[in-house]
């Protein structure tokens, strides 16, 4: 393997990966903070990757699609978390599974009877429709590279957000001590319902970005969201800093594991986190 | 006395099966101190969390400020000017010492800012050393004052505080006690929860007593301590 063969595989690993830490973010937060175990989370994708496609056809400009798409699946985020996930807080995680599986076929249908059942691609907007030579024949798209910078910008402002806010204080203060929290007349509910439409909203932002270069297809949900789990168990429940760690880990493991072990590669990602829970059952980090 | 700034009547609250308060009247005027009494398990605890939102009572009513707030939320109630500093203490260990004071900090119902960051300072200078350790890291003592600090960035009419000096030495204890003094002389109310009925009576203008769920005295601090069979039966002194 060649220098500027490992450097595309190397920046196709961690573009990978920081797209699954979008959406598994959301999902440790969700999971590690509100207590709801959310099957529905690969869903979210999905509908970002197929707005992102609708959108895009009528307005010409995936910018414009990803703007509005954004604004729509956290309306969504806000409204399901009103209308269901809120009464499921104090319930089991079973009944949880149960109603998270049953949105997923909501959405899979309600996908198919508003878009189809075809396969879909979406351009990449001519801005950036071009690489960067590497060598005389390698070549990396600027596309991925610009996607890597927004995840990266978006996974600091959630820092910031979380470590720096005052809604940060109260969503960590929440996680340790619910009760508490609220007797210092913190409206615990809304900022679930924050948290609930924040995963939402980066959840179908990924599948937004991600739409050109995946293609945009039937049930791409569910692959990204059993990565995604296996995410927040490495990564440990409910911190987002073990979320982005266990990303770029499963996302060079299995870039590299395709080129290097293809024979294996589909077991990579789950001998690693086997590995990592005989060494930690907890998980990497803690929760926030 | 005038309309009661927390009041609950006829309350009625059941864990699972068991019935923990069996029909509880309990009011706490302006500027009031009230030492609520009663041995272990008699409904203290949960008297104060039935009237903090915390648990449903099936039965009865909570009213602040003369508005009914039986079914409201904790942060409402909170909101509406009621402080609480839990048994056990309740300090964020994953938030530093300074978050943990201004996480809750806000203005009081009436926009009052008596207390602020700089004043829960100067009150408890030893927090004011520690403001980037996190919550975990601190004695007894310092969280103890950390909560109550906490409170007061909420700027309460109301202080509800359940066995602030448990487990503290004696020292330690003195110094809270004294706080609370200090706390109650600026017009804030209280109600004050605590196994050390000599500093409860000492501080108190009304006493309640609890057994298994009910008032079986309310008075003066003076007349339950004549009262030797209130003290002997169910205070255990």
């Amino acid at each position: 393997m060649d220098l500027a063969f490992f450097l595309i595989q190397l920046l196709n690993g961690l573009q990978y990966g920081l797209l699954l830490f979008l959406v598994a973010s959301g999902l440790t937060l969700i999971f590690g903070i509100m207590g709801i175990i959310n099957l529905a989370h690969g869903s979210f994708y999905m509908l970002g990757a197929y707005l992102a496609w609708s959108l895009a056809s009528m307005t010409n400009s995936l910018v414009a699609a990803i703007a509005l798409g954004v604004v729509l699946t956290v309306l969504l985020g806000i409204a399901l978390e009103w209308l269901l996930i809120r009464h499921f807080y104090e319930r089991d995680h079973l009944y949880q599974v149960l109603l998270t599986y049953g949105l997923i076929l909501v959405f899979e249908e309600m996908r198919s009877v508003i878009w189809g059942d075809d396969v879909h691609g979406v351009p990449v907007p001519d801005l950036l429709a071009y690489s960067i030579p590497l060598t005389e024949n390698l070549s990396y798209p600027v596309y991925r590279l610009v996607i890597s910078a927004v995840c990266l910008l978006l996974a600091l402002a959630m820092y910031l957000l979380i470590a720096r806010t005052c809604l940060g204080m109260m969503i960590r203060a929440g996680s340790s001590n619910r009760e508490m929290a609220q007797s210092l007349g913190i409206n615990i509910k809304l900022v679930y319902m924050l948290i609930f439409a924040l995963g939402v909203a980066l959840a179908g932002f990924a599948g937004m970005i991600n739409a050109p270069l995946s293609s945009v297809f039937p049930n791409m949900g569910g692959g990204v969201l059993i990565i995604c789990f296996v995410v927040v168990v490495i990564g440990g429940i409910g911190s987002v800093k073990g979320a982005m760690v266990a990303s770029l880990l499963i996302g060079l493991a299995e870039t590299f594991g395709q080129v290097l072990v293809p024979e294996v590669a589909g077991m990579i990602v789950y001998l690693l986190m086997a590995a990592v829970l005989v060494w930690r059952p907890e998980g990497l980090f803690r929760k926030l | 006395m005038a309309e009661a700034l927390l009041a609950a009547r006829g309350l009625h609250t059941y864990y699972g099966a068991s019935h923990i308060l069996n029909g509880v009247d309990f009011a706490v005027g302006r500027g009031e101190c009230i030492g609520l009494m009663g041995r272990n398990g008699m409904g203290k605890t949960t008297l104060l969390r039935s009237m903090l939102g915390l648990v449903r009572p099936r039965q009865g009513s909570v009213e602040v400020r003369g508005r009914d707030m039986t079914r409201a939320a904790p942060h409402a109630i909170a909101r509406a000017g009621i402080a609480f500093v839990p048994e056990g203490r309740g300090i964020f260990p994953n938030l530093t010492v300074r978050e943990n004071l201004v996480m809750a900090a806000r203005p009081g119902v009436d926009g009052r800012r008596e207390w602020g960051y700089e004043r829960v300072l100067a009150t408890f200078p030893r927090l004011g050393e520690r403001l980037d350790n996190g919550g975990a890291q601190l004695s007894g003592g310092e969280q103890q004052m950390l909560t109550i600090g906490r409170a007061l960035m909420t700027n309460p009419d109301l202080l509800i505080l359940d066995e602030a000096t448990e487990g503290l030495a004696p020292l330690i204890a003195r110094e809270i006690w004294n706080i609370i003094r200090g706390i109650r002389a600026s017009g804030i109310a209280t109600v004050i929860v605590d196994k050390n009925y000599g500093a409860v009576l000492g501080l108190a203008d009304r006493c309640v007593v609890l057994v298994k769920g009910c008032v079986v005295f309310t008075g003066t601090p003076g007349q339950l301590a004549d009262n030797e069979e209130m003290m002997q039966r169910y205070l255990g002194v």
